[in-house]
């Protein structure tokens, strides 16, 4: 039944758009972490999605293929009074775009609506189809 | 007896199956819509249905498989079905090479489940007309 597949499909769409989510969240709380348990500045994380096969052979669900760490060169801040400052008085502050990834929160939670929305409807579909002949 | 029964709610079963098909597909594409190169799949609904009515692909066998690597077992004579899901053209392109437009997705979706039930609804007629022949001389 290629219906209930649609719940496979949305629902593991849904996981991935809230470990998006969960990325951005993490990204902007450690948006002004000078440090982290390695000593160096925090780096901002990005998921990378992939399709990955789903029960019928011709619709992909997807799942975060991986975690990867933004690539973009760290802040540096001129502070002289920060604890970290080098002997310049500049500080080396996290990679984090808040902009960035402000737009990064909107569309993920643009597109896990959507997710919910589709299951939603295949699920009312179903029902329906359960009152045939009545 | 039983197979006039069978072949006269046939049609809309098929229709309904290859609706369900579509709809799944769709859902497919609207959960990928951020997944880099994905390309946005779709069925033409008429040649899957003229397909599945000739008991076409619509009911693929799988063949059992014990590795990743080996490969789907679809009937091989018609490996490129009109019925089979094809890539949707590209319209606006995107940077990740991703082609769905989620514009056009919604709305399919909702065209799609709309005409699934109506297709409820008739398979939904034929029965009570059915009924209400077996039962008229009651």
């Amino acid at each position: 039944m290629s219906l209930f597949n649609v719940f496979n499909i949305s629902g593991s769409a849904m996981s991935a758009q809230s470990q998006r989510l969960n990325t951005v969240a993490s990204n902007l709380a450690n948006a002004d972490s000078a440090t982290s348990a390695n000593g160096k500045p925090y780096k901002a994380k990005q998921v990378v999605f992939s399709a990955m096969p789903s029960n019928s052979p011709d619709a992909n669900a997807v799942k975060v293929d991986r975690v990867v760490e933004d690539a973009s060169p760290p802040k540096i801040v001129y502070d002289p009074k920060h604890p970290l400052a080098d002997k310049n008085g500049y500080v080396t502050m996290p990679n984090v775009n808040v902009t960035e990834e402000m737009v990064n929160m909107i569309s993920a939670s643009r597109s896990y609506q959507n997710n919910v929305e589709t299951m939603n409807a295949a699920k009312t579909m179903l029902l329906k189809t359960l009152t045939i002949g009545n | 007896m039983i197979n006039k029964l069978d072949s006269f709610l046939s049609f809309q079963q098929s229709a309904l199956r290859v609706r369900g098909q579509r709809q799944e597909l769709i859902a497919a594409n609207i959960a990928n819509a951020d997944t880099p190169n994905y390309k946005a799949k779709d069925v033409e609904f008429g040649d899957a249905m003229k397909s599945a009515m000739n008991g076409g692909n619509s009911l693929k066998v799988s063949v059992a498989k014990t590795s990743d690597r080996h490969l789907d077992g679809t009937n091989g004579n018609n490996e490129n079905a009109p019925g089979d899901p094809k890539f949707r053209k590209d319209t606006q392109g995107n940077v990740d090479g991703n082609t769905v437009d989620m514009d056009v997705e919604r709305n399919q979706f909702a065209d799609n489940g709309i005409r699934y039930e109506a297709s409820l609804n008739m398979i939904s007629g034929q029965v009570k007309e059915m009924l209400a022949a077996i039962q008229s001389n009651s």
